[in-house]
């Protein structure tokens, strides 16, 4: 993907000539559903403690890929559970480091049809299309299939099925009309209001779990440790919430990695 | 509406030229369209054939119309006219047989004679090139493959723009004998630019004498050549044609008598047959003039001419227009001679005299002649 | 060869997409490319800088415009509505229209610049030889400019079968109907299926290497010619 490799290198561009003074740097990956709620906390965080985080914005596998290549992030912020896992496991992020910054709500949406019930409208049938994420690849569409196993509509449904390679593509099948009705992230409505919706209940699903992890790359880089630790506070939990997005009860009990 | 005529006419401005050029022409032999680069030969020619819409223009060839003042524009695939390029500009995808027939149509032309496929290959000489590529011809059979693709359209007029030009001296000569038996052989009125005097002189029957864009004069080829208001005349160079027929041969002497209009001359030439048409070109500075017939000369002829007209030129020398004739009925003759000459044998407008030519003047390949 | 079955259903798909789209694009291109070749119209250059677009536009910018355009809002949607459905994004008629409209500029530009190198000569010689307009572009310009045409052709095809933003943004990724090679390899990656990603990916790779090599081998063939 292009515009990672451009991020890429102009992380390594401005890691080159990090000062190590007060005010540090950090280069924090953030996955593409995270990028308008990450902006706002990196605002307030740079307020606070003085120190910069740079945001780079892309899809989470690609990620994962650049950084088992070496490439110069220090915070991940994925949209799943598994990358920063599979980044511990294999040695490139601190293990006791990784905790969900935000649970993921899953949310049925249409511009043409009224699905406030959701459970009714999908039983119903009416629509042609159904948009959901690439299962294999994001979270939010595995979740949808889950949904709808648990419905037992999977296999009614199943031929109505159009994936969008990513949660955003999902987004803009419904968006465009082209799909009637499609599972989209509740962050992705946020300030917007158009069309029907209904808020999978979190039963039907297991819950899509959004974590963080401090690389190895930033493991000694102070920015990179208070930015994590500053992601588990008040501020940043509200702007997270706010969005749309769950919280665990637990994270933010356990003790801040120390300083 | 001019009947068995042609008449053309285009004003327009293009660019930095002025195009102001009308002329009338018979629809029968050759027409040159004569003068120098960049005179407008080529886009007058153009005109003709309808690859350039100019709209003041008119075009009347022999009876159709092929454009008028009201609007009336053929386009030129409607046109029935041959186009021979500067480059004979074949197609390189085609062969040479599909080259030649591209334009043939399926039938017969009803108001004219057919011209025949075997016919126009074998006069051309190019039937042992049938099956090749156009991309392996020289620039002489590139030419020739060219002229016949434009006569198997079965055209009612046939347009050649400088069709020698980009071909070198040796390869000319190779391909006027072959332009001069299209004339002979088939009844097609030709138009023929060129800023060349021979192939003038050597094809020409009207000339169209063409400067900036206007038209100088227009008229038979002697009729021009012996005009000293024009600017042939004038030349070094200047010569008039003869056209006339073969009277008899002298084997013995490898000697021809050609007849023309108001007299004969005897010329060296290959045996030919009497009643053959021939052209003698004369040029100027190889008339002498006499006020008597003397007794022998080595000047093979002598023939009574009467004096039209004489100008001096170049300060001390005369050019001097003859009408061929006792009385001075036959066609025209230029004479060039000093003006001492001229003054010392009292010459002067209307006087009978004699103009003697050397047989050798006339043999051919004289001048720029290479056959 | 049990577990190389799911890889060709997207393969043939990739081909079926890349020759109908291929056709099209050479019924749409060649007239454009003439047009844009021989016009005088002052306005001919603002037409070939739309037709240029999708060259320099994102594939997901240009991607979004076709879902748009496919829509139910859209003229696609209008056209679905003929035979009764509401969009055309994620058919393979779909797949068809996105990827001519991405790879037009590709197929044009050397179908343009053959019709261009012919210059007017022989279209002159062909009016002069008694060929209307229209025959002339049959009998002469078409084969004159088949190597151009020829050129459009190949990169209309590989352009398709590598086309990925696009068809990604518009195909829906459905089994069979729409999911194509580089969104099958886009899967593979995701989903860390690498033994398959590398066939596919191998693959293109070998068909990237023997389109540009024959293309390379088109173009000195037909320069050898003198044509």
């Amino acid at each position: 993907m292009k515009p990672s490799i451009f991020a890429v290198a102009c992380g390594l561009f401005a890691a080159a000539l990090a000062p190590s003074a007060m005010a540090a740097q950090t280069h924090v990956a953030v996955a593409a559903n995270f990028t308008e709620p990450a902006k706002e906390i990196a605002a307030l965080f740079q307020n606070k403690t003085g120190h910069e985080a740079i945001l780079i914005f892309g899809p989470s596998g690609g990620f994962y890929a650049q950084i088992t290549q070496g490439a110069p992030f220090e915070v991940l912020l994925s949209a799943d559970e598994e990358r920063p896992r599979l980044a511990v496991e294999n040695g490139f992020a601190v293990p006791e480091s990784r905790f969900t910054y935000a649970i993921g709500k899953l949310v049925l949406w249409s511009r043409v049809l009224d699905v406030t019930d959701g459970q009714a409208a999908l039983e119903a049938g009416n629509f042609s299309k159904i948009s959901i994420a690439n299962p294999a690849s994001a979270p939010y569409g595995a979740a949808a299939i889950e949904t709808l196993k648990a419905l037992g509509l999977y296999d009614a449904l199943q031929p109505k099925l159009v994936q969008g390679s990513s949660i955003a593509q999902a987004f803009q099948f419904v968006d465009t009309k082209n799909a009637e009705i499609g599972f989209v992230a509740l962050a992705q409505l946020y300030g917007n209001s158009e069309g029907a919706r209904w808020l999978v209940p979190e039963k039907l699903h297991a819950s899509i779990r959004q974590d963080a992890v401090l690389l190895k790359k930033g493991a000694d880089n102070e920015a990179s440790k208070a930015f994590l630790a500053f992601l588990k506070g008040p501020e940043a939990r509200g702007v997270i919430e706010r969005y749309g997005y769950g919280l665990d009860i637990y994270a933010a009990r356990e003790p801040a990695p120390a300083r | 509406m001019t009947a068995h005529g042609i008449r053309a006419e285009f004003r327009s401005v293009l660019g930095d030229f002025t195009l102001d050029a009308a002329f009338e022409a018979p629809a029968a032999g050759v027409t040159a369209l004569f003068g120098p680069s960049g005179c407008g030969k080529t886009t007058i020619l153009r005109c003709i054939a309808g690859l350039l819409r100019i709209e003041d223009g008119f075009c009347d060839i022999d009876g159709d119309i092929w454009q008028d003042h009201k609007g009336r524009f053929v386009p030129t695939f409607r046109r029935p006219l041959g186009y021979v390029f500067q480059e004979a500009s074949l197609f390189p995808h085609l062969s040479v047989r599909s080259n030649l027939l591209f334009g043939a149509p399926r039938e017969k032309p009803k108001d004219r004679a057919e011209i025949d496929f075997d016919e126009v290959i074998d006069l051309l000489g190019i039937r042992p090139l049938l099956d090749r590529s156009p991309k392996n011809l020289s620039g002489g059979e590139r030419q020739r493959v060219g002229i016949g693709r434009a006569l198997l359209t079965q055209p009612k007029v046939l347009l050649m723009d400088e069709p020698l030009s980009a071909l070198d001296r040796k390869t000319k000569s190779e391909i006027l004998p072959f332009v001069e038996k299209l004339r002979d052989h088939f009844s097609l009125p030709i138009f023929y630019i060129t800023h060349d005097l021979t192939e003038v002189e050597r094809l020409a029957d009207q000339v169209v004498l063409i400067e900036q864009g206007h038209v100088l004069a227009s008229g038979p080829l002697a009729k021009l050549q012996s005009d000293p208001s024009l600017p042939l005349a004038m030349a070094r160079e200047a010569a008039v044609i003869l056209d006339g027929v073969i009277e008899a041969h002298d084997s013995a002497y490898g000697l021809v008598t050609v007849a023309v209009n108001g007299g004969r001359f005897i010329a060296p030439a290959e045996p030919a047959p009497p009643g053959e048409r021939r052209r003698v070109r004369i040029l100027a500075a190889d008339v002498s003039l006499a006020r008597e017939n003397l007794g022998p000369s080595s000047m093979l002829n002598s023939e009574p001419a009467r004096i039209v007209s004489a100008k001096i030129i170049d300060g001390n020398e005369m050019l001097v227009v003859l009408a061929l004739g006792a009385e001075g009925q036959g066609g025209r003759l230029l004479s060039r001679v000093t003006r001492k000459s001229w003054d010392d044998l009292a010459l002067s407008e209307g006087l009978a005299v004699f103009a003697r030519v050397k047989g050798v003047a006339l043999r051919p390949g004289r001048g720029d002649f290479a056959s | 060869m049990d577990q190389l079955q799911p890889l060709w259903s997207p393969v043939r798909l990739t081909l079926e997409l890349a020759s109908v789209a291929t056709l099209c694009l050479l019924v749409v291109a060649t007239p454009l490319a003439w047009w844009l070749a021989r016009s005088r119209a002052k306005w001919k250059e603002v037409v070939a800088t739309i037709v240029s677009l999708p060259m320099v536009l994102p594939a997901t910018v240009l991607g979004f415009y076709i879902l748009i355009l496919l829509g139910p809002d859209g003229p696609g949607g209008a056209l679905a509505n003929l035979w009764g459905a509401r969009t055309l994004a994620f058919t393979f008629t779909g797949l068809v229209i996105g990827s001519v409209i991405s790879a037009l500029p590709t197929v044009v530009q050397p179908i343009r610049n053959a019709f261009a190198a012919i210059g007017d000569r022989p279209l002159e010689a062909a009016a002069t030889l008694r060929a209307s307009p229209w025959q002339a572009f049959w009998r002469v310009a078409l084969p004159l400019a088949s190597p151009g045409l020829l050129s459009g052709a190949v990169l209309g095809f590989s352009h398709t079968v590598g086309n990925f933003g696009v068809v990604l943004m518009i195909g829906g990724n459905i089994p069979g109907r729409t999911r194509v090679m580089s969104t099958a390899i886009f899967d593979y990656v995701e989903s860390m299926q690498w033994r398959e990603a590398n066939i596919l990916a191998g693959g293109m790779v070998v068909f990237a290497f023997c389109v540009i090599l024959s293309m390379i081998l088109i173009q000195k063939r037909f320069e050898g010619s003198g044509l």
